[in-house]
C-alpha cells in the first residue's frame, strides 16, 4: 500500500510542500543508514521543524496507519533508521536549535536534531565538557545519540549517554507530547521513564528535546602510546593500570591486522610484527595526571611493553592519538564493504576473546582487524570484505555468530553501542534471554499498539 | 529522457561500492551543510549513481541537475576514511548526462559550445580573446560601460556576471618568460604550465613562478604554446576533450624540454589544473600511444609549493614590509591535491609576513570551475560565507593558489569595496626575493627580450 495523495498532502500542509520528500532521486538517498548491505527505500521523507508537527505528524500516521521511522543523520550501525517499506522517514535534522545553556547547573537544552560535535563546542566556549564522544560525532545527532545510547572513546572513565541525559521531550505513539526528567541532580519522583527512552531506537516515542548534563573541562591531560609484542602483555598492562588505581580517560587497542592496515595508510612508523599497540591518556589536575602517566609508562614497561612513548607536546600527543584515530580509516579502505561490529566483554575476558575472534578469522579464511575501546571491554571487530561475493558473506555470516555466542559465553553482550536495529535482531533472544525480551515486547504492545513506531526494528511482536 | 548511463556502467563497480554510507562526508559538503538534504550531499549523490549503475534509477533531468548542483570541490574527498573516488564517479556521471542531452536548452547548448567546446580548445584563438577584453579594458571602455549604468542593458544572468570579469593583462605569459630560462647554477630541469585563463588575467603569477624556481636553481623549461590542461572539459562531462588536451599538453613539454625524461618535475601553479594534470595517467591509461608517457607525466607533475618543500624551500634573505596574511585553500590543492601545508610554509619562509589562520580556510569559494555562472545563488552564499571570515582576520592580503578562486575573491572584495589584495603565495616569495636582490633575481624586461605577444 502507498502512502496515499491525501495523507502526503496533510503532511504537506502540516510541514509545507518543500519538507516532503517523494520523487525517486529525493528519496533513494535514505534508503539506507551506515549499515553494510541494508536497503530499503522510503514512500517519504518529511522534516519537521518543531515539536507541534512532529505531533500532528504523528497523529496523521496513527489515523491513516503509516510506519514512522525517525532518523537522524543516518550513521547507525545496525539499520536502525532504515526505513520501512512504504513508510514516513521522519527526519530531524532541520530540528536544529540550541535552546538553554545553563551556565549555573551545568545543563544544555537543545532540539533532537542538533550534530553532537556542536554540542561539544558549544560546551567547550564555556569552559565545560560533554564526554560522550561517537566516532561518527561531527555528523550523528544528539537525538540518534540518546536512541542508541551510543558510546565513545571516554567510556571508561566517562561513562556513555545515558550518563548526560538529564531529561527528555518526547512525542508518543499517540501523538502526545510529554517531558521526562529535570534539571535535578537527584529525582526519584517515580519510575525513571527518560531511562526507557534511552536506548529504545526509535521504537517508543519520537525524542524532540533532550536535557543534557555538562561537566568541567579537566586541566590537563597526558597521552601515551605503547607496543607489544604479544597481546596477553597488552591485557596484563591494562589490568595492572586499573589494578593501580588509575582510571585512564582513553585505554585504546589495536590488533595486529589493524596496525598493519594504519602503517600502510598513514605512515607513522608502526612495528608491523606488534600484536598489540595501546593509546592511554590520562586527564584531570595537572598533578595528578603527571603522575598518572609516569605510573602508566611504568607499568607498560614492567609487563613487557616493546616501547613506550609519552608525548611531551599536543602536537606529539596528536601525532600518537592519529595511530588510534586512523584506525576505521585505515581498515576501510582495504575492501569494498566494511563490517564494524561491536561485541563487548567484561574487560578480565578481553585477551581471550581477542584471541578467538583472530582464530575465527582464519578458520573461515576472512580478514578480521580488531580495535577498541579495551578500557571499557567494547571492541570492534571490523570485517574487510565484499558485499558482492555471495559466498564470502555467508563465511561472514557463521563467523559473526560464533563472535557473538562467544562473548555471550564470556558473560558479555553482542552490543555494546551499536544497538540492535535489524541486523543484530536475530541475536537478541539468545543474548538477553526470553524473560528480558518478553518485557520489552510488553512495553512496547502497551505504548505503540498499532506498531507504527519504527516496527521490525530490534524486535518482530 | 532516459538512456543507458554508459561511463557509469563502465566504471569499476568497486569505486561506487567503494561508499559505505557512513556519512562522514556530509558536514564538509556545502551544498549538503546549506540545505541539509541528502540528495544535496556527497552521499546521497552517490547513492543515485550507485542506483542508475544498478539501473534501479534511469538518467532524469533531476539527476542531471544534482550532479551540476554539486560544486566539485571534491572535500568529501577529504573527509571520506574509504577513500572513496567521488572525483572519477561525478565525471563520469556528467559525461553520461551530456551524452544523453539530460539538460539540453538552445542557451545553455551555446554557452557550453563555446567554451567547453570552442575557446577553451583553442589556445591561439583564446588569447585573441582575451586581447579583445584587454583592449576594451585598457581603452576605459569597460568603466565607461560601468559608469553610465549600460550594464542594464544586458540580460540579467549576463549582468550579474560583469561584476566578474577579470582584468585582462597586458602582457600573456609568453611575452614574459624565455622557453628556456637558465639558473646561474642548475640542479634541476623543470617543465613549467602556464595554464589558460591564468596565462591572460594572471600572467605575473606564472612569471613569479618562473623566477622563484630559478632562485631554487632550477632551469625552466616554458613551452610558447600550452592548451588549457582539461579540467574544464572534463568536469563538464567532455571526457573526449579532456583526453585531446591531455595529449596536446604532453607532447607541448616534450617538444620543449626533448622529452618528459629529460625533467626533473613538471610544475604548474593553480590548484584546480594541477589537481587534474596529475591524473592525465588515469584519463589516458586506454591510449596505447599516450598511457606509458601519461603516466610518466603524472609522476613528475607537482604543484609549486609542493615542489618547493621536496626540494627544500630557501627563505628570502630579507624580509618585507610587517604584514598579516591570511591564506584561502583552493579546493583542488587541498582536497585533490592533499596540499594544504606547503604553502601555509612557503608563507611563513617570508620575514615580515605574519600568517593568521583564516577560519574553514579548506571551504568552498563558490568559484568552483563555471559553477559561479551556472549557480550563482549557491556561489553567491558561498562568497558571502568566505569573505566574512576573510574580514575576521583583518588581513590586508589573502593568499590563494588558483586562479578561478582569486577571480571569485577578487570581485566578492571589490563589490564590498574591500581594499585587500588577492595574490599567490609564489608572487609574494618572488617579492621577497626581488627585494633582496632587486637585478639578478628581476627578469628583463618583458618587451626587451621577445617581440610582442602572438596575439
Ligand atoms: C564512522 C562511524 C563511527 C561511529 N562511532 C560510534 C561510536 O564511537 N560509538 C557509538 O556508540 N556509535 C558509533 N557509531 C554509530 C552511530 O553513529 C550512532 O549510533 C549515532 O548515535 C547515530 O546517530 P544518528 O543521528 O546518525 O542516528 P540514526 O542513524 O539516524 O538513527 C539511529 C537510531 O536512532 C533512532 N533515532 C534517531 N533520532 C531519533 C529521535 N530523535 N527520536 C527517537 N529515535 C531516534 C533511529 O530510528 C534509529 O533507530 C558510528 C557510526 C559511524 C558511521
Ligand atoms: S564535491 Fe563538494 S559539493 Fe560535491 S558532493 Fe563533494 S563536498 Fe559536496
Ligand atoms: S563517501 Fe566516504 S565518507 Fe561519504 S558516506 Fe561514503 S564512505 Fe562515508
Amino acid at each position: 500500500m502507498t502512502i496515499s495523495t491525501e495523507a502526503l498532502n496533510k503532511l504537506r500542509s502540516i510541514v509545507g510542500q518543500e519538507n516532503v520528500l517523494t520523487q525517486p532521486e529525493d528519496v533513494i538517498p535514505y534508503a539506507f543508514d551506515g549499515t553494510a548491505a541494508i536497503k530499503q527505500p522510503a514512500g517519504c521523507v518529511v522534516f519537521p521543524q518543531a515539536t507541534r508537527q512532529v505531533a500532528e505528524i504523528i497523529k496523521l500516521a496513527n489515523a491513516s496507519q503509516i510506519p514512522v521511522v525517525t532518523r537522524g543523520s543516518g550513521t547507525g550501525l545496525s539499520g536502525g533508521s532504515v526505513p520501512v517499506a512504504e513508510g514516513i522517514v521522519l527526519c530531524l535534522v532541520k530540528m536544529d536549535r540550541v535552546l538553554d545553556l545553563d551556565q549555573k547547573n551545568l545543563t544544555l537544552l537543545v532540539e533532537a536534531g542538533v550534530v553532537t560535535q556542536n554540542v561539544a563546542d558549544l560546551a567547550a566556549t564555556a569552559g565545560l565538557l560533554y564526554p560522550p564522544d561517537p566516532g561518527s560525532m561531527k555528523i550523528s545527532t544528539i537525538g540518534g545519540n540518546v536512541a542508541e545510547n551510543s558510546g565513545g572513546l571516554r567510556g571508561l572513565k566517562y561513562g556513555v549517554t545515558r550518563d548526560y541525559v538529564m531529561g527528555l521531550e518526547v512525542v508518543l505513539a499517540n501523538g502526545k507530547v510529554v517531558w521526562l526528567g529535570s534539571k535535578c541532580v537527584k529525582d526519584v519522583a517515580g519510575y525513571s521513564m527518560k531511562d526507557v527512552f534511552i536506548g529504545s531506537e526509535g521504537t517508543l516515542g519520537v525524542i524532540t528535546k533532550v536535557l543534557l548534563k555538562l561537566v568541567p573541562q579537566p586541566a590537563a591531560k597526558r597521552t601515551l602510546l605503547a607496543t607489544f609484542a604479544r597481546m596477553d602483555a597488552a591485557a596484563e598492562t591494562v589490568s595492572a593500570i586499573i589494578a593501580a588505581r588509575i582510571i585512564p580517560c582513553t585505554l585504546e587497542f589495536l590488533d595486529r591486522i589493524t596496525i598493519q592496515c594504519v602503517e600502510d595508510f598513514a605512515h607513522i612508523g608502526l612495528p608491523l610484527d606488534a600484536e598489540a599497540l595501546l593509546l592511554m591518556e590520562t586527564d584531570g589536575h595537572p598533578a595528578v595526571v603527571e603522575d598518572e602517566a609516569r605510573r602508566m609508562e611504568q607499568i607498560a614497561r614492567e609487563h613487557g611493553a616493546a616501547s613506550v612513548t609519552l608525548a611531551q607536546s599536543a602536537q606529539e600527543a596528536a601525532r600518537l592519538a592519529t595511530a588510534r584515530r586512523s584506525a576505521f580509516s585505515a581498515l576501510a579502505r582495504v575492501a569494498p564493504t566494511t563490517i564494524l561490529e561491536d561485541a563487548t566483554v567484561p574487560r578480565s575476558e578481553l585477551a581471550r576473546m581477542i584471541r578467538f575472534i583472530q582464530e575465527v578469522g582464519e578458520r573461515h579464511g576472512l580478514r578480521i582487524g580488531t580495535f577498541g575501546h579495551m578500557g571499557d571491554g567494547n571492541l570492534h571487530p571490523t570485517f574487510l570484505t565484499d558485499e558482492c561475493n555471495h559466498e564470502e558473506m555467508e563465511r561472514v555470516e557463521r563467523a559473526m555468530k560464533e563472535i557473538f555466542d562467544f562473548a555471550i559465553q564470556l558473560g558479555g553482550t553482542i552490543t555494546g553501542e551499536h544497538g540492535i536495529g535489524l541486523a543484530k535482531k536475530a541475536f537478541l533472544p539468545g543474548a538477553i534471554g526470553e524473560g528480558s525480551l518478553d518485557l520489552m515486547r510488553q512495553l512496547k504492545r502497551a505504548w505503540d499498539p498499532d506498531n507504527l513506531l519504527n516496527p521490525g526494528k530490534i524486535f518482530d511482536r | 529522457m532516459s538512456a543507458t548511463p554508459g561511463h557509469l556502467a563502465r566504471l569499476d563497480y568497486a569505486v561506487l561500492q567503494q561508499c559505505m554510507h557512513c556519512g562522514m562526508c556530509l558536514p564538509t559538503c556545502p551544498t549538503y551543510d546549506a540545505t541539509k538534504l541528502e540528495r544535496h550531499g556527497p552521499r546521497g549523490r552517490i547513492s543515485l549513481m550507485r542506483a542508475l549503475a544498478d539501473g534501479e534509477l534511469q538518467l532524469t533531468k533531476a539527476f542531471g541537475e544534482e550532479m551540476y548542483y554539486c560544486l566539485g570541490c571534491l572535500a568529501c574527498m577529504s573527509a571520506c576514511p574509504a577513500g572513496v573516488n567521488y572525483a572519477e564517479m561525478f565525471e563520469a556521471a556528467r559525461a553520461d548526462i551530456e551524452a544523453a542531452g539530460l539538460l539540453d536548452n538552445p542557451k545553455r547548448n551555446f554557452v557550453r559550445w563555446f567554451t567547453v567546446k570552442f575557446i577553451f580548445t583553442r589556445p591561439r584563438l583564446l588569447r585573441l580573446l582575451g586581447r579583445c577584453l584587454y583592449l576594451y579594458q585598457a581603452l576605459g571602455l569597460q568603466t565607461l560601460f560601468r559608469k553610465l549604468r549600460l550594464t542594464v542593458l544586458l540580460p540579467q544572468s549576463l549582468r550579474e556576471l560583469e561584476p566578474l570579469t577579470p582584468t585582462v593583462r597586458r602582457h600573456f605569459s609568453d611575452a614574459l618568460i624565455r622557453e628556456v630560462e637558465t639558473p646561474a647554477q642548475r640542479r634541476y630541469r623543470v617543465g613549467l604550465l602556464t595554464g589558460c585563463v591564468q596565462d591572460l588575467i594572471y600572467s605575473e603569477i606564472n612569471r613569479d613562478t618562473a623566477d622563484v624556481l630559478l632562485a631554487h636553481d632550477c632551469e625552466v623549461y616554458t613551452p610558447r604554446l600550452q592548451h588549457c590542461c582539461g579540467s574544464l572539459h572534463a568536469h563538464n562531462g567532455e571526457l573526449e576533450l579532456a583526453r585531446r588536451m591531455a595529449r596536446e599538453n604532453i607532447i607541448a613539454i616534450e617538444k620543449s624540454a626533448g622529452s618528459l625524461e629529460a625533467l626533473d618535475a613538471i610544475i604548474t601553479n593553480a590548484g584546480g589544473c594541477g589537481s587534474h594534470l596529475k591524473h592525465y595517467d588515469h584519463l589516458l591509461h586506454d591510449d596505447p600511444a599516450f598511457a606509458g608517457r601519461a603516466a610518466a607525466w603524472s609522476r613528475k607533475l607537482k604543484d609549486v609549493h609542493e615542489w618547493l618543500a621536496e626540494i627544500g624551500l630557501r627563505p628570502p634573505p630579507m624580509a618585507v614590509a610587517p604584514q598579516r596574511v591570511t591564506y584561502h585553500e583552493s579546493c583542488h590543492l587541498c582536497h585533490g591535491q592533499k596540499i594544504s601545508h606547503a604553502p601555509r610554509e612557503v608563507l611563513r619562509a617570508i620575514g615580515g609576513l605574519e600568517l593568521v589562520e583564516l577560519p574553514e580556510s579548506n571551504w568552498c569559494c563558490g568559484s568552483a570551475g563555471i559553477y559561479n555562472i551556472t549557480q550563482p545563488e549557491m556561489a553567491g552564499k558561498l562568497l558571502a560565507r568566505k569573505l566574512r571570515h576573510l574580514e575576521g582576520t583583518q588581513a590586508p592580503i589573502v593568499a590563494s593558489a588558483n586562479p578561478g578562486c582569486s577571480v571569485q575573491l577578487e570581485a566578492g572584495l571589490r563589490q564590498a569595496r574591500r581594499p585587500v589584495r588577492v595574490v599567490h603565495p609564489v608572487s609574494l616569495l618572488a617579492e621577497a626575493f626581488r627585494r633582496a636582490h632587486p637585478k639578478s633575481a628581476r627578469p628583463p624586461a618583458a618587451s626587451t627580450r621577445q617581440p610582442s605577444p602572438s596575439a
